[in-house]
């Protein structure tokens, strides 16, 4: 078990490491969703109206923003088992004595500090939102975006136990990162859509983190919360079914994992 | 220190390595010579517990590569042919992760990084980013790398393929005096005949099995002596005086009469007395290992290396990949 958490800690700790060298994937990752902040943001904030009372067009998107930050930078957990594979640096990994579930919980715990720096970072954003920011969101944000992004570093580490190329990783993940985006009430509520579009965003998973994100940030009562089977999910439902999923997409990733060579 | 027996690796339906037997002593430079594609890297690659073996055992420091891996992997230092370092990080970084993924302390860390990096002459270097790195420099960072967690064994897959031979000369002087100050067992593959000379016994590798298996010195002997050249006017009358007087079978080639003989050095002098025929120029050589192969598996390396690949894409074909 020793050996677990040591190769945990360490591979996480080189995947912190990398993010703060690298400079231009630390402005990047910001660029994308300030840019869809500030473009639908000017854009809809208008002609929209309130959504509900008291929350704006901007106000309901900007969790579902956060949701996205976390949703692209825990699959570069992935992209970065590839990276390694491809300039060899994952053999240095796989033959120390670490073991490869302390590998890919390492690249998991990785992609979810990451994701929490930068989630963290857009709250920097909420003042000029008119988002109403305390320390009670914060306290429950963490754990959320902590929870949302192990899994979907799983998710990623998943994919990437099957890939070769960045290319091809990098190909997969955007057939899958649009519509998860698109489909997860992000940028509308999905209560009041077509039936088909209603179907699909019920069934993704995210929906429900972002959801969750958003009932931290706006609190419940406001009539846009999804509904299954005419019952309104509430934020513990959505952690447990988040979770659960997480620690499922995670499993799969250390079996697919240990079974290659 | 290495022991291994009856060790087998296929692909498919292609073997890569069809049962190999050998031993290494404690304190040995022991080589793995061969074409490309005969199975060097697979056996490496299972002695470091990166593949398992489909049949056979080996045990490397006395633990089993199939079953304790842990251990196995806290044993051994490994250089690859490709590049493993990051090159995002600079070379201590590198080395620090290194420490940490092997649970050394800090206090045993810091001076053998210190100690390891003046030796391979990159501890001006050591915050440089490895991405400004050379070839040479890259691998001799990987090579103190592979030796920070005191390894007993270490294991080199091609330690000086691409580099210059300057810097390959460079390279095992490190490794020579690393052996002397520290007992290591080495362990290396290679298809430079002059970097196998470097080794204390040198295990020959053809299409998946050792077919020879010696000190460089002892496969040259078994070659059949020294190589004698030279060259007349008439050299097919030569080749008939050699092939009577002292009964061995000349090759003529390239305007040249080659032939071996035993003792070639204290043969020569005779030769050149009692030859009949006037004499323009006249050699003696120790075979090379070159010619070890040669005489093995009547092929040279070269054209091995184009028969291995053909085999390889054969084989990948049937694979369905």
């Amino acid at each position: 078990m020793s050996e677990v958490w040591r190769g945990t800690w360490v591979v996480a700790y080189r995947e912190m490491l990398r993010f703060v060298s690298d400079r231009s994937r630390l402005l990047s990752s910001f660029a994308m969703p300030i840019i869809f902040l500030v473009v639908f943001g000017a854009g809809f904030t208008k002609s929209m109206g309130a959504l509900a009372p008291g929350v704006n067009f901007i106000q309901f998107m900007y969790p579902g923003i956060i949701a996205m930050t976390v949703l692209t930078s825990s699959l570069f957990a992935g992209i970065s088992v590839v990276w390694d594979r491809e300039f060899g640096f994952l053999k240095e990994i796989l033959v120390a004595p670490i073991g490869r579930t302390g590998i890919v919980l390492g690249k998991a715990a990785g992609g979810t500090m990451v994701a929490l720096v930068q989630a963290l970072a857009m709250l920097v954003l909420a003042p000029f939102l008119g988002v109403a920011l305390n320390l009670k969101i914060v306290l429950l944000l963490i754990p959320m975006v902590a929870i949302l992004s192990l899994g979907l570093s799983g998710l990623g580490i998943l994919i990437a136990s099957f890939m070769h190329s960045q290319q091809g990783f990098q190909v997969l993940i955007q057939i899958l990162i649009f519509p998860l985006i698109f489909l997860a009430g992000v940028f509308f509520p999905i209560n009041n859509v077509p039936v088909w579009m209603e179907v699909i965003s019920k069934v993704n998973p995210l929906t429900y983190g972002v959801d969750a994100i958003r009932q931290i940030f706006l609190g419940s009562a406001l009539g846009l919360g999804v509904t299954v089977f005419g019952h309104t999910m509430t934020l513990l439902n959505e952690v447990l079914l988040v979770g659960a999923l997480g620690a499922v997409l995670l499993g799969a990733a250390v079996l697919a994992f240990n079974r290659q060579e | 220190m290495i022991e291994v027996k009856d060790l087998a690796r296929h692909f498919g339906s292609i073997e890569a390595v069809k049962g190999v037997t050998f031993e290494v002593q404690e304190g040995e430079v022991f080589g793995f010579l061969g074409p490309n594609g005969a199975g060097k890297t697979t056996t490496i690659n299972m002695l470091c517990t990166l593949l398992r073996p489909s049949s056979g055992s080996a045990r490397v420091n006395g633990f089993d590569v199939a079953h304790q891996r842990s251990d196995v992997r806290r044993s051994i230092g490994l250089v690859f042919q490709q590049s493993t370092v990051d090159e995002y990080l600079s070379a201590e970084q590198n080395l620090r992760f290194h420490g940490y993924a092997y649970g050394i302390s800090a206090d045993v860390r810091e001076p053998r990084m210190r100690e390891l990096l003046t030796m391979v002459e990159l501890w001006d270097r050591r915050k440089g980013s490895v991405r400004t790195f050379s070839g040479g420099m890259k691998r001799r960072l990987e090579i103190a790398r592979g030796l920070l967690h005191h390894p007993r064994v270490l294991f080199l897959d091609e330690p000086t393929l691409g580099l210059d031979p300057q810097t390959r000369q460079h390279i095992w002087t490190y490794l020579h005096d690393l052996r002397r100050r520290e007992n290591l067992t080495i362990f290396m593959t290679t298809h430079y005949m002059d970097e196998a000379e470097n080794c204390g016994r040198i295990a020959i590798i053809d299409h998946g099995s050792i077919v020879a298996l010696d000190t460089p010195d002892r496969l040259k002997d078994a070659v059949g002596g020294d190589l004698v050249t030279f060259s007349t006017a008439d050299n097919a009358a030569a080749a008939q005086q050699v092939r009577e007087r002292y009964h061995v079978e000349p090759i003529v080639q390239d305007g040249q009469v080659r032939f071996q003989i035993a003792a070639g050095e204290t043969f020569l002098p005779d030769f050149v007395r009692e030859f009949p025929q006037r004499l323009l120029s006249v050699g003696v050589r120790r075979p090379t290992l070159e010619d070890v192969f040669l005489a093995l598996t009547g092929r040279e390396m070269r054209d091995s290396e184009l028969d291995a690949k053909e085999m390889l894409l054969a084989g990948m074909g049937r694979w369905g990949r």
